[in-house]
């Protein structure tokens, strides 16, 4: 008896013999352009349609807004982030996923905010730490910077490493599981907040 | 222009007004159609139901009766796109070379009444007055296989006295779709039901559409529920000038 | 509901039942309609979005019609991103593979991503037998599987069910499965949204063991993306040690740039949203993060039968969006069950013959016949599957394999309807009985016809007989009107 691999593949040979017409090649169409005003407000406006919270401030109102975002209880941080939280546990990738179950909050920053979509992707750099911190505790305080937003998915897509993992997240976790209507707010973290932060890290 | 009249089986047996009513609106237009007598139908009945081999004669007659016309025009939606869209996949089928080249010859040159009217005549406004109250369903085959967009709605709305309401929910299927009414006539029922219902609640005291097997069917059920509602095909309204004289 | 499709009847038969449930027609009308709303809202924001309909068909069939070099390719990039990657004949194959790894851990139980191609293999049954529970983590899949159901849609396997109806199943069947829902459980969907949180946040934080889908896989990058909106997704996918997704090999996609136009289409296509909540994307094992066992089951299950199909392999380009369910007149009429298999309506009715092949059992031959052929879900198809044009083939497949033998009554009625058509001499003599047929008809006919709907009156004489008459109308004295009109 043959292998399943050698089976499979010597089945899809030929099923393919004798079908010579070679589709034709298409590439998505797109409009790479930069990032202007416009594109960062609309951002803000399809994040916040997801009914995610967005505030835009300045790089040095950043650690207040960030102060005021935070529920009661503690928040973790991942190791790489560039604002100061104070009080922060910095995950050292020891923290169980019991452990996470039980704090409040997470602040990460992103890898690229893509506008027409209203999407954050992260790659889990460490500014934003692996998955799970960003997963289990029930607020996301997100901070995205003016300039890592871009128009629309294939200029995220040429931007993204494939190597890395990546989260993308359009508003807080939904459903729409019971009658098609949307309820915010399952298993991923019901509340997310964007911090839009005006200029250059 | 030689224009050949392919009037559909369907028309033929059971509706030759719809048949008549083409011919008399054409020559009114200063077009005169023949009727190629060995004619008999597209062959869609088959296919749709799976006996392509049962088809390959019919096409062939099709072809046959067709071949050599400018135009083809037929009063169906749903019979212009079997001979577009279906005839060259039963004609390679047979392996009959001869009628693959037939086929090509003649498929493009098929017309639904209402692209033969907008698209080779370059009318809208036939002349025709029809003081009535309608709704317009526009049928499957025409809609989304030929695309007929709203060529047929742009002829009526040009139609003199006539009251064009719209229908509900027009796009959806009524539940005709030929074997299907019969092979799940309980789904094709529901489906025609919900249509009927639309239908009514627009207050038309008629419902046209471009195919008399789809207005068979909610003819059917309209009748069954005696609702009033009378089913006209679109070339009747067109073709009407109900006694007066312009 | 007995919680298989095995042994349902054909379409047919299926389908007269759930017509008779008003709920289900109701439910169905309001969620169906709500969905198609909502995605032609999205998918009008985007102008060319025809051209990005042409991009991931073609993006979806170079990759088929590569497919031996694109698996191989992707069973490299995964292996030397740490995944270990096995393969996967039959249903059989793929649920022993993942038992084993289960069992090599000593796994009592498995959280699941939503999955549809391990409903197709019955992955959860096979699990059970093994003695290793399965929880489904999709609040949808979570309602059929709490209920003994049969999920009835792709997207959504709970749309038959209303609100009140998962209320009940919630109250009346949590408690056995693991935390019961809470005293105060309304029907509001936010609060069983928020009941059904509490109930598997348990059965997260102790999973040892994940199993997935996979909505895409990229041969070049030995990537893999799920799509999701609840973030159970998130949770199996990241907290486990051990990680199995098990992958139809026409999920392969050549290239990480091919996931641009499936990522504007899929979410538009499916939820009618601009993008959905959550999309995990992973290339085999990262250190530190996430499950640090990672294995890729690549499954064929008839995939390569219908891939040798000339005609239907474009089927295989479906990404499972649903939106051809959703516009379907025949599935929102008899939702999802009728169709007998975990993949419904249109998509449904031409991949389940063309995974399984035709000629064998009335149920699979009965599918292709379930579609009035109106077309609205070739219009829809984010992949541009040409399903009323498979479903014709399919059904030619079906009649070819049951030439030979005693003929059914239609296949001799269609012979003679050839005969009748090859030769307009020979129709012009049966129209001379058309209104004796039609009188016939009215008395005797099929009462598939009669019986809801009535017959149309004969004409007095044919078109033929008419234009023969009258010359084409040229010399009937009684149509006085044509020579006035001009």
């Amino acid at each position: 008896m043959t292998d399943a691999r050698t089976e499979i593949l010597a089945r899809v040979r030929e099923a393919l013999a004798g079908s010579a017409v070679e589709p034709v090649e298409t590439r998505a169409p797109r409009d790479l352009a930069p990032a202007t005003p416009e594109v960062v407000d609309l951002f803000a406006e399809r994040v916040a349609d997801y009914r995610a919270v967005v505030e835009r401030c300045g790089a040095e109102e950043l650690e207040d807004r960030i102060a005021a975002a935070l529920p009661a209880g503690r928040v973790v941080v991942p190791p790489g982030l560039s604002v100061r939280v104070p009080d922060a546990i910095v995950d050292d990738g020891t923290l169980t996923a019991a452990e996470l179950d039980r704090i409040a909050a997470v602040v990460t920053e992103a890898r690229v905010g893509i506008a027409e979509t209203g999407t954050i992707v992260l790659d889990h750099a460490p500014d934003q730490g692996r998955r799970a911190i960003s997963l289990v505790p029930d607020t996301h305080i997100c901070v995205v910077r003016e300039d890592q937003v871009v128009p629309d998915v294939p200029d995220a897509i040429a931007l993204l490493d494939p190597a890395r993992p990546q989260t993308w997240i359009s508003g807080p976790s939904a459903t729409s599981d019971i009658e098609l209507d949307r309820v915010e707010g399952v298993h991923g973290p019901r509340t997310l907040h964007v911090l839009l932060v005006a200029g250059e890290r | 222009m030689r224009v050949a009249l392919m009037v559909t089986c369907i028309n033929d047996a059971l509706y030759p007004s719809t048949g008549q009513a083409v011919v008399r609106l054409l020559r009114r237009l200063g077009v005169e159609v023949d009727f190629p007598q060995a004619q008999t139908c597209c062959g869609q009945p088959m296919v749709n139901t799976g006996y392509l081999d049962e088809a390959v004669p019919v096409v062939r007659t099709f072809v046959d009766a067709f071949a050599g016309y400018d135009a083809v025009v037929t009063p169906s939606g749903s019979c212009a796109g079997s001979a577009r869209h279906q005839h060259s996949i039963v004609a390679r089928r047979s392996g009959d070379e001869a009628l693959e080249r037939a086929v090509a010859e003649v498929a493009p040159k098929v017309y639904e009444l209402s692209e033969f009217l907008v698209d080779v005549l370059g009318v809208t406004d036939v002349g025709a007055y029809y003081p009535h109250r309608v709704t317009y369903h526009p049928t499957c085959h025409s809609l989304r296989m030929l695309g007929v967009g709203d060529r047929p709605r742009r002829l009526l709305e040009a139609v003199r006295g006539i009251r064009l309401v719209d229908l509900p929910g027009a796009d959806q299927c009524c539940g005709f779709g030929g074997t299907f009414a019969v092979k799940n006539a309980d789904t094709s029922v529901a489906m025609g039901a919900d249509k009927a219902r639309h239908i009514r609640e627009t207050g038309a005291e008629i419902v046209v559409a471009g195919d008399n097997s789809c207005l068979t069917h909610i003819g059917g059920v309209l009748s069954r529920q005696r609702s009033g509602v009378r089913t006209v095909h679109l070339a009747e309204i067109l073709a009407s000038t109900e006694g007066v004289l312009r | 509901m007995s919680g298989t499709f095995v042994g349902m009847p054909a379409f047919p038969e299926a389908a007269r039942e759930a017509l008779a449930d008003s709920q289900l027609r109701h439910n169905l009308a309001h969620a169906t309609g709500t969905i198609r709303a909502k995605r032609a809202k999205v998918v009008a924001e985007v102008a060319d979005w025809e051209e990005l309909r042409l991009a991931g068909a073609a993006v979806k069939e170079r990759a088929l019609r590569d497919l031996d070099t694109q698996l191989v390719r992707l069973e490299e990039t995964l292996t030397a991103n740490g995944a270990t990657v096995h393969w996967a004949r039959d249903a059989a194959e793929a649920n022993a593979i993942v038992a084993g790894i289960a069992k090599a851990h000593a796994a009592e139980e498995v959280v699941k991503v939503k999955s549809m191609v391990t409903q197709e293999i019955g992955l959860n049954e096979a699990l059970a037998e093994e003695g290793i529970s399965a929880w489904e983590t999709d609040l949808a899949e979570l309602i059929v599987q709490l209920g003994d159901d049969l999920p009835s849609h792709i997207l959504v396997p709970a749309i038959h069910r209303n609100r009140a109806e998962i209320r009940e199943i919630f109250r009346s069947k949590m408690a056995a499965a693991g935390r019961p829902a809470p005293d105060d459980l309304t029907d509001e969907p936010a609060v069983l949204a928020a009941a059904a949180r509490d109930h598997l946040r348990e059965k997260f934080l102790r999973a040892k063991v994940g199993v997935s889908g996979a909505n895409f896989a990229v041969a070049e990058t030995g990537t893999l993306v799920v799509v999701e909106s609840e973030g159970n997704g998130r949770m199996c996918l990241t907290l486990p040690e051990v990680l199995v997704s098990v992958v139809g090999i026409e999920k392969v996609v050549s290239r990480w740039e091919d996931l641009d136009p499936m990522l504007r289409l899929l979410p538009r296509s499916s939820t009618g949203e601009r993008m959905n909540p959550y999309t995990s994307v992973w290339s085999g094992v990262t250190p530190g993060d996430g499950p640090q066992e990672v294995h890729v089951v690549l499954l064929d299950n008839g995939r390569t039968r219908a891939l040798a199909d000339e005609v239907g392999r474009q089927a295989l380009r479906c990404i499972r969006c649903s939106a051809c369910l959703n516009v379907c007149p025949v599935y929102e009429r008899t939702g999802g069950h009728a169709y007998g298999s975990v993949y419904p309506g249109p998509i449904g009715a031409i991949l389940n013959p063309l995974l399984k092949g035709v000629g064998h059992d009335d149920q699979t031959d009965s599918l292709p016949y379930a579609s009035s052929l109106c077309g609205a879900c070739f219009e829809v198809c984010p992949v541009r599957i040409d399903i009323p044009s498979v479903l014709v083939d399919q059904r030619a497949q079906v009649v070819d394999a049951h030439r030979g033998g005693v003929p059914k009554p239609e296949a001799v009625a269609m012979k003679g309807a050839a005969y009748v058509l090859g030769r307009s001499r020979r129709l012009s003599v049966v129209e001379r009985f058309t209104g004796l047929g039609m009188r016939f008809a009215r008395r005797f006919g099929p009462a598939a016809w009669i019986g809801a709907r009535d017959l149309p009156d004969a004409p007095g004489e044919s078109f033929r007989a008419w234009w023969m008459r009258t010359d084409g109308g040229r010399t009937d004295g009684s149509r006085k009107e044509d020579g006035t009109d001009d």
